[in-house]
């Protein structure tokens, strides 16, 4: 048996500081996403590339959709996945789009340290929300000698037998089993 | 008073709330002495059902000692009187109560026009339970008004403990009605989904009731050992294939009764059913997901019955309608008309015949109410069942 005993609600909350974060992830994609979505030349200048407003405004849309499902959903944990995934494209596109001055170099050097920490937040939050699930293989408890019958299993079993079943739960008789001499089977 | 109240999806709050007060002659007020977290209250806890407002009292499994009467209760009633709360609500007098249908009580829910709507005809109204079922404060408080207090208790006699009482108010008559519409015969294999609470108290009343052979299906250790020690055989479901199993344990003809213990909420992983279902659901095309329906449909022996105590709540997709009519299965379900059950249940405790606090995992003050959902809803902790007390200090567990 192991000796732990774990659990991540907050005090006096029935959330955890996991499903805060994911609350929090939520919002930022919800701001995020608006911005990528009002202002893209903006945001690629602040990545240190050029040509991408359309990619960007795509990926705002996506944005939104996500801190949408996110802020609610029952489970947020496939949609911090999804963040994930999503901080991978951002990445990827990042570093195919980064410009040759210095300048913009910095500022795609920058922009891709900033997506690495949301990255890792965002699989701290995934992790963390699934941990939570009770994908357990072993025990934490014994409750191996719970049989809930004071008099023990075999004077239970078949105590109720004489037990009237109401006629709205019976088998309709026409309908019972029955044997081609015409009785019950 | 202290009552936990549901704020938002997975948002439940310990606050202050007005007292309940008498409000119509059939009423009494209740001070609450135990209460418990149902499977159930995760539905609402997730959000999965629809029709709660913030600031909805939680809570549908209570009991306690009458401290304020209406005067049309007291033919039945009195200050003192040591009562259970049965979760649903009933008048004893319309045309469905004569009957012994409790559940779909017809005068009952204050909102019948919203029921009328979602399910074609209103049901009975239930304690914390969605405004589709009357939005009645419920009972994980210091206090509860019950409406209807005539009709709607179960008196319980002094000196015995409230952990084998408490559970009269639902699970203990839902796993037992859910077996006994199995209309279970000495031959008979039971295959039960889930060992949740209510599985449990399915799996003792398919014992008690005299089942061959009684098979549970989990995947957590905790819940498969306590249903074990009940004396079913264990499949969990993560390390073997379920319909294989149970094919293999019957002969290769499948189970004559099966029962959904789950409901809406099935953990299957591996299946590509269920990662269907979980696609859908997330993306909201999808209210429920019905695996274990599907499987127990499928491996259901011809001529047999399924029956489903596990909550369901709204629209299901892609449910095998062909295997249930072409095998000619019966399908039997619906909410649990408690009070039906309960004088007998109550004398098979007197007896000894059973102790339904086996089940009992955590043992909480009130205030640690929100905490608790977390836990029961994740599993952690080895948690199956927990009891919340006002004014208790300190905390017991397993």
């Amino acid at each position: 048996m192991h000796d732990v005993v774990r659990r991540s609600a907050l005090p006096g909350r029935s959330q955890s500081s996991h499903d805060k974060m994911a609350r929090g992830l939520g919002y930022f994609s919800l701001a995020l996403g608006i911005a990528e979505l009002v202002a893209p030349g903006a945001i690629c200048r602040a990545a240190g590339v050029k040509g991408l407003e359309t990619v960007v405004r795509g990926y705002g849309a996506r944005e939104i959709a996500t801190g949408i499902a996110i802020l609610g959903s029952h489970d947020p944990e496939p949609w911090i996945w999804t963040r994930v995934a999503g901080d991978l494209a951002d990445i990827a596109t990042v570093a195919t789009g980064v410009q040759q001055d210095n300048q913009s170099k910095g500022r795609s050097t920058l922009a891709l340290a900033t997506l690495a920490a949301v990255t890792l937040i965002d699989l701290a939050c995934a992790n963390g929300l699934n941990a939570e699930k009770g994908n357990r293989k072993t025990a934490i408890r014994d409750y191996s000698r719970r049989s809930g019958f004071p008099k023990g299993l075999q004077a239970a079993s078949g105590a109720a037998r004489d037990f009237q079943i109401p006629d709205d739960m019976r088998t309709p008789e026409l309908l019972r089993p029955w044997d081609r001499g015409g009785g019950k089977a | 008073m202290k009552a936990l109240v549901w704020h938002g999806t997975t948002d439940i709050r310990c606050d202050s709330v007005p007292d309940p007060s008498i409000e119509h002659e059939r009423d009494a007020i209740i001070k609450v002495t135990s209460c418990a977290i149902c499977g159930s209250d995760l539905h609402l806890y997730d959000h999965f059902m629809p029709g709660m407002k913030s600031g909805d009292v939680m809570g549908h499994e209570t009991m306690g000692e009458i401290v304020e009467v209406g005067p049309a209760a007291r033919k039945s009633l009195k200050v003192g009187d040591r009562v259970v709360i049965p979760f649903t609500i009933i008048c004893g007098e319309c045309e469905q109560c004569r009957r012994g249908n409790f559940s779909v009580c017809e005068t009952t829910n204050r909102n019948k026009d919203l029921a009328d709507k979602a399910f074609g005809h209103t049901t009975a109204g239930l304690f914390g339970y969605t405004h589709l079922t009357g939005g009645y404060p419920g009972g994980q408080a210091e206090y509860l008004r019950v409406p209807f207090a005539d009709a709607t208790h179960i008196k319980v006699p002094d000196g015995i403990p409230d952990e084998k009482l408490l559970f009269l108010s639902d699970i203990f008559p839902t796993g037992w009605q859910a077996a006994v519409q199995c209309d279970i015969q000495p031959t008979d294999t039971v295959a039960i989904w889930g060992c949740g609470p209510v599985g449990q108290m399915t799996i003792r009343s398919a014992v008690l009731l005299g089942a061959r052979q009684v098979i549970a299906i989990d995947r957590l250790p905790e819940r498969l050992s306590m249903a074990k020690a009940g004396g079913a055989i264990m499949i969990n479901f993560e390390e073997e294939n379920v319909v294989e199993r149970l094919n293999e344990l019957t002969g290769g003809k499948g189970p004559e009764k099966c029962i959904d213990a789950v409901g809406l909420e099935a953990h299957a992983t591996g299946s590509v059913d269920s990662m269907y279902d979980r696609a859908k659901q997330a993306m909201m095309l999808e209210t429920d997901r019905p695996h274990v329906l599907r499987e127990m449909m499928y491996v259901c022996r011809p001529a047999g019955i399924l029956s489903i105590p596990g909550v369901y709540g709204g629209l299901l997709d892609k449910i095998p309608l062909g295997a249930v009519m072409n095998k000619g299965l019966t399908i039997r379900t619906g909410q649990t008309h408690v009070n039906r059950w309960t004088d007998d249940l109550l004398n098979r405790v007197l007896e000894n015949q059973i102790d339904p606090s086996f089940v009992i995992t955590h043992t909480e003050p009130l205030e640690r109410g929100p905490e608790m959902y977390k836990t029961f809803r994740d599993k952690q902790d080895g948690c199956i069942k927990v009891v919340l007390k006002p004014g208790m200090n300190g905390g017991l567990h397993a």
